[in-house]
């Protein structure tokens, strides 16, 4: 048996992950982060009259504080088992990714450990986001002026 | 080649120290356990080196033995530079052989010292292995607190820490032969499908020891492997009856033997503790089996390789076992 031939067994006899499903549940879990979002944006501006801008700006600390405290208490996990890449994707995903690594090297000193690891999963999408952003606005400015 | 028959070198003791997991899953006794994954330190890798610290201790005390009845220890574990080895015997007056083969470590530490026990100044070995699964996750995988999906076929590192005593005193269980397997890497590069990664190398350190021994498959009243899990143990059986036509009935894989259904560990347990504990407090405390061959399974996985696209390499060592 070559290594083709053992490539084509192991895949043969892995069980196939329920790609669909997954990505259904992640659509509704993430789906529902964001309609949890609009209606937390609704209540500040119409309760605390807050303008639409400065309502996103709240809403953003809500959920990242939310996350990083579920994180923090240890939860986060388990909801991310169940809710699949729902709630990895969205900013709650982001803070998660933050809190998790500032947790896991505090022992490891601050410079050493946190200062240089915090970033260690979100580091790639801050500068794959900065890009992306960067080019996209040269996209607008060259279209639409 | 490299088999080889012992004569009179036995295990005579051994103790085993699990987490909090593994003391409620399928394992029929208990010797040790701790109630979290601190162990009373701050850090996952240093209750790590206190769970080999203790087991060691307590099987020297359990003997009435002290560092001077013990001419080497030979161990390690899964910890970069196999560190939790090497802080829990830094305080110890021993001469100490370090080692690594992943999860093959513990048949690899019984080969070692079976071989130092064959001459003459040599009276008493003590091995030692252990795995954690935070301190593991956090070096190869992700923080301890990060979740992410798992695919089915990935394994779940097992906590525990696993001591054993080696001489040639007659004892418990007759270390009876062995056969140093070859490193074997079939393509797959997948750090999730470990499984799939080992099973090739088990697969072969157990044909050429059944051919270098001359021996038949059925000589044996169990062949357990060590953490394929529960899918890599079927890929393994599978592949060794495509490739060197065994077929194989007394089969059991110590991953998958481990844990509950309920515990949701995808294809089961992995890591160098989770074959020495399965065979330990089930197997041979079922009192079942006599002659039992243990093949251990490594897959030398190094993130940096991984990162860059390298297949990983995997390794497995036999050791057959004669329950006196």
């Amino acid at each position: 048996m070559n290594k083709e031939e053992y490539k084509k067994l192991v895949k043969q006899m892995s069980p196939k992950e329920p790609k669909l499903r997954n990505a259904i549940v992640a659509f509704l879990a993430g789906g529902s982060v964001g309609f949890i979002g609009e209606v937390i944006v609704r209540i500040l501006m119409e309760s605390f009259s807050l303008a639409k801008v400065d309502a996103y700006a709240w809403l953003a600390f809500i959920i990242i504080l939310f996350a990083t405290f579920m994180t923090a208490i240890g939860k986060f996990d388990n909801i991310v088992e169940k809710a699949k890449c729902g709630l990895i994707i969205p900013t709650t995903g982001f803070a998660h990714s933050v809190q998790s690594a500032a947790i896991d090297y505090k022992k490891d000193g601050l410079v050493t450990g946190i200062g240089a690891n915090v970033f260690k999963l979100a580091g790639s999408v801050i500068i794959y986001g900065i890009i992306s952003a960067f080019f996209l606005v040269l996209l607008k400015v060259v279209l639409y002026g | 080649m490299a088999s080889f028959k012992f004569n009179n070198i036995y295990l005579n003791d051994w103790l085993t120290l699990m987490g909090p997991l593994e003391s409620n899953s399928k394992l029929k006794k208990i010797d040790l356990k701790m109630d979290d994954y601190y162990f009373g330190e701050k850090t996952f890798e240093k209750a790590e080196a206190k769970m080999q610290k203790v087991v060691i201790e307590k099987i020297l005390e359990k003997n009435k033995l002290n560092y001077n009845n013990i001419d080497l220890i030979v161990g390690g574990d899964l910890l970069d530079q196999i560190s939790a080895t090497s802080y829990a015997c830094k305080e110890m007056p021993t001469s100490f052989l370090g080692i690594y083969s992943a999860c093959a470590t513990f048949p690899e530490s019984l080969i070692i010292g079976s071989m130092f026990l064959n001459d003459k100044n040599i009276k008493k070995v003590l091995g030692i292995t252990s795995s954690h699964n935070l301190s593991a996750e956090r070096q190869f995988r992700y923080p301890v607190e990060y979740g992410v999906p798992k695919p089915h076929t990935s394994t779940f590192t097992t906590t525990a820490g696993i001591s054993t005593i080696l001489s040639k005193d007659e004892g418990k269980i007759k270390i009876e032969s062995a056969t140093v397997g070859k490193i074997t890497e079939m393509g797959i590069k997948d750090a999730n499908n470990l499984g799939a990664v080992m099973a090739p190398a088990a697969a072969r350190t157990l044909y050429e020891h059944l051919e270098d021994l001359k021996r038949d498959v059925d000589y044996y009243d169990l062949i357990l492997t060590g953490d394929l899990g529960c899918i890599g143990g079927s890929i393994f059986k599978e592949y060794l009856n495509r490739k060197y036509a065994i077929k194989l009935k007394k089969h059991l894989d110590a991953g998958c033997e481990l844990y509950l259904k309920s515990q949701e560990t995808y294809s089961g347990g992995s890591g160098p503790a989770c074959l020495p504990l399965v065979l330990f407090n089930k197997i041979i405390a079922s009192k079942k089996y006599k002659k039992i061959l243990i093949i251990g399974t490594g897959a030398l996985h190094s993130k940096t390789f991984v990162n860059q696209k390298s297949p990983i390499p995997a390794i497995a060592h036999a050791v057959s076992l004669e329950v006196i």
